[in-house]
């Protein structure tokens, strides 16, 4: 929000900014809208999220003048004694945010992963089925745990590399705030049954608008601080994090082109239908991987393997040519998640010739991130967080070879609808977007809190390998159960008859499904014992740190 | 050398690089979405696709509420094996009124595209209310509350101006007869069932359940009861539509 010129006040009077004002005042118009809303809704739900809402915009406009009375009269200075006075404050809350919700995603696959091992888990009920908890279970792990993840982080090494203070005063607030009011709407709308039915783009069209708001906002502060920054040179991380917020923002609106039924209706219909709403969902849909899940999180790679090892990044030149490379192969691959289909046979094949080269740019960026190493590859042995950190890019090598094999549509025909993809993204959003994401956070919190190191270094290799036991349990099951499922599915006997019935190979799954629970659930006590980790951190003073002055260790496990 | 040194161009102009990235990200979309759009070749020529009824709609927005799509499939691709087990390929055009389409990406229960007709509906009605009462084995969850709660048509016919704003053919008397039609399809005999089927051809009307009530699981039933049924196979012409 922009701040009003202090020119023509005497020194020490107080008065609010035209954004304080500004938003104060859309805040109380938006809960008039929404209290008429809540009024008028046609189902219950509906009401509810209006109400929510209301509240909201109530809670808006009671902490702007909360904030107002509390605040010195003098904005926060830019620069304090020539160094940038950082805004760290959205990044400390994005950072908890992305720690509660990842615990809370990682809870809600684990349970998903049990229902379709024992179907009475699902309880007979609306809210507790697998078709309303999978979406809550992906949103809450891709938007929730890697959105947080992703704002903070980028508001964090956007301040650091431009040596320039967060533009804006409430906007970053109003980003991080409003990005998790999304969702907590997005979320609760998925239990009470209120989904456009698109994967990864479920939210209904006000929850779509809702985020459209946040995100300009969010591109428009990650920009300004750009412009106004104090090195010449944009860093790398910043060009990825900058495809990421546009590119998302483009493939957002696209696929979400949709036309509410009324005002006080929850229920929109999409404006595209059938072949082209298909190839627009998987734009979308594979691009919320490549953009989001990747170019975001090789963005914190980009910073935090460097700074982590204390090594410069390996190749200047490779980067420049695999981000380009990169953000231009992936908007192409989306059919691949359409072969055979009835999406016609040329877009089937360009998505799979991109999605094939696109194996080169993804190897790029890995070989930059794990040669950055060089000469510090001894830190590994000595430094988990690290460890971690490289065993992410390891896997991102890992399923960025596996996707582009599964795109070949031979291979497709057999993986396509089996838990092999399962398993695919699970080594890339277990093995990569979460060690990359828990590496960033344990660098994180000690810088934000003022700690010398964290509490626990042995905690954190408790993780890792607790974790790591994990994701090989989970992936390899699944590569067992797809692989088997899809050759029974075609599998003939010597009469020429399909050999087997629809729910035999349901049946055959049922071991492997619980392997998968069990290695989701390390993961997710691997997640536990961070947050543990980073919540003795956050709390023990810094001197007790210095002094190592930490309890004996009691395995978590 | 010299050629590395222009990329500071892009380094030291934030404006020049967000121009530079959102020239790239666009060339791959529109060269794979636009032609879909225009070319004619890439929703096949057949007889039959209508739109859904005031009823089988209702029940489709039962089957997104609910996530089905995130276990069941709606896409039998063009191989052997599928063609066996679940009938003929389906066609571009058999989902060309559908607002979302429904294709799903996973099949942790087999492919719904043909479904229709395959069981009666009282196997549908006993299978939503417990899978495994007709299914042993089956891990799908079970959806008892779908029986006991009416379906909501207070607004369809609005949901139909809607989606004929977005280009499914919703004459004005179909919508405006919506609540009519959506109770006739309902019932055994009504008088304006012959109504129904003429603006809706191959509409199955009758008591998908309860009699004196209109469930939410009749609603999805009739959706489902006619997936993939609209098509005449046996009349269709795959070889004029190669491409």
């Amino acid at each position: 929000m922009a701040h009003s010129g202090s020119a023509g006040l005497l020194p020490g009077q107080k008065s609010m900014t035209l954004g304080e004002m500004g938003l104060a005042v859309i805040a109380a118009l938006s809960a008039v809208l929404w209290v008429i809303i809540t009024a008028n809704a046609w189902t219950p739900e509906y009401a509810f999220h209006a109400g929510l809402f209301a509240i909201a915009s109530v809670a808006t406009v009671f902490l702007i003048v909360n904030r107002y009375h509390a605040r010195p009269a003098e904005r926060p200075a830019q620069e304090i004694n020539g160094k940038p006075n950082y805004n760290f404050g959205p990044v400390k809350f994005a950072t908890i945010a992305s720690v509660f919700w990842g615990i809370a995603g990682f809870l809600v696959g684990l349970i998903i992963a049990l229902q379709l091992a024992y179907p009475e888990l699902n309880f007979g009920l609306p809210w507790t089925s697998f078709g309303r908890l999978r979406p809550l279970h992906t949103s809450a792990v891709i938007f929730a745990f890697g959105g947080n993840v992703l704002l903070a982080t980028s508001f964090y090494v956007v301040q650091r590399t431009c040596q320039a203070r967060l533009a804006g005063d409430l906007a970053p607030w109003f980003v991080v705030l409003g990005y998790n009011f999304f969702i907590v709407i997005a979320g609760t709308g998925y239990l009470l049954g209120i989904t456009q039915g698109k994967e990864y783009a479920e939210p209904e069209w006000y929850t779509d608008l809702w985020l459209t708001i946040v995100w300009v906002t969010y591109f428009i502060v990650f920009l300004a601080t750009i412009i106004k920054r104090k090195e010449p040179h944009i860093y790398v991380a910043n060009w990825f994090y900058l495809a990421f917020i546009l590119t998302i923002a483009v493939l957002h609106l696209g696929n979400n082109t949709t036309i509410p039924v009324s005002i006080f209706s929850s229920k929109s219909y999409i404006v595209w239908a059938g072949v082209q709403d298909a190839m627009l969902q998987w734009w979308y849909g594979h691009n919320a991987v490549g953009f989001f899940l990747t170019a975001g999180f090789l963005a914190i790679m980009y910073y935090f393997i460097p700074k982590r090892a204390e090594r410069p990044v390996y190749s200047y030149r490779l980067s420049i040519i695999h981000f380009w490379a990169l953000i231009f192969m992936y908007i192409w691959a989306g059919p691949h998640h359409l072969h055979y289909t009835a999406l016609p046979d040329w877009a089937q094949t360009l998505g799979m010739t991109f999605s094939i080269m696109l194996w080169m740019p993804s190897w790029g960026g890995m070989i930059n991130g794990l040669m950055t190493l060089s000469g510090a590859w001894d830190k590994l042995r000595t430094d988990p967080v690290l460890r971690m950190l490289v065993v992410s890019v390891a896997f991102y090598g890992m399923s960025t070879f596996e996707g582009p094999l599964m795109s070949v549509k031979a291979v497709n025909s057999l993986s396509h609808y089996t838990d092999w993809t399962i398993g695919h993204v699970h080594s890339g959003a277990l093995g990569w977007v979460g060690y990359v994401s828990f590496g960033a956070i344990y660098c994180l919190v000690p810088w934000l809190w003022n700690k010398p190191k964290l509490y626990s270094l042995k905690l954190v290799n408790w993780h890792f390998w607790v974790s790591t036991l994990g994701i090989v349990c989970y992936i390899s099951a699944m590569w067992v159960a797809g692989i088997m499922q899809g050759l029974m599915w075609r599998a003939y006997t010597a009469l020429g008859f399909l050999e087997y019935s629809f729910l035999e190979t349901v049946e055959a799954m049922h071991p492997f499904y619980i392997i998968r629970a069990f290695g989701g659930g390390l993961f997710l006590a691997g997640a536990v014992i961070m947050a543990w980790n980073l919540y003795k951190t956050i709390v023990t003073p810094a001197e007790e740190i210095e002094a190592g002055v930490t309890p004996a260790l009691v395995p978590a496990e | 050398m010299s050629l590395w040194n222009k990329h500071a161009i892009f380094e030291k102009n934030s404006i020049l690089l967000l121009i530079g990235v959102l020239i790239v990200i666009s060339i791959g979309g529109l060269v794979e979405i636009a032609p879909l759009f225009y070319l004619k070749s890439t929703i096949e020529k057949v007889e039959g696709i209508r739109p859904y009824t005031p009823l089988e709609l209702a029940g489709r927005n039962i089957y997104v509420r609910e996530g089905c799509y995130t276990c069941h499939s709606q896409m039998i691709r063009a191989l052997r094996d599928e063609v066996e087990r679940y009938g003929h390929y389906s066609l571009a055009a058999e989902s060309m009124y559908d607002h979302p389409f429904q294709w799903g990406s996973k099949r942790n229960g087999p492919d719904l595209a043909r479904v229709g007709n395959k069981y009666s509906d009282d196997w549908q009605r006993r299978h939503l209310e417990n899978p495994r009462a007709v299914v042993p084995g089956s891990i799908m969850p079970a959806y008892p509350w779908l029986a006991k709660t009416d379906v909501d048509l207070t607004h369809i016919d609005q949901e139909m101006k809607v989606l004929s704003m977005e280009g499914v053919p919703y004459t004005p008397e179909m919508i405006e007869k919506a609540s009519i039609d959506a109770k006739a399809q309902a019932v055994d005999d009504d008088p304006n069932a012959a109504d129904l089927v003429k603006r809706y051809p191959k509409a199955q009307a009758r008591a998908y359940g309860e009699k004196g009530r209109i469930t939410e699981a009749d609603a999805l039933i009739a959706y489902l009861q006619q997936l993939g049924t609209q098509v005449d196979f046996k009349l269709y012409d795959g070889k004029a539509n190669l491409r």
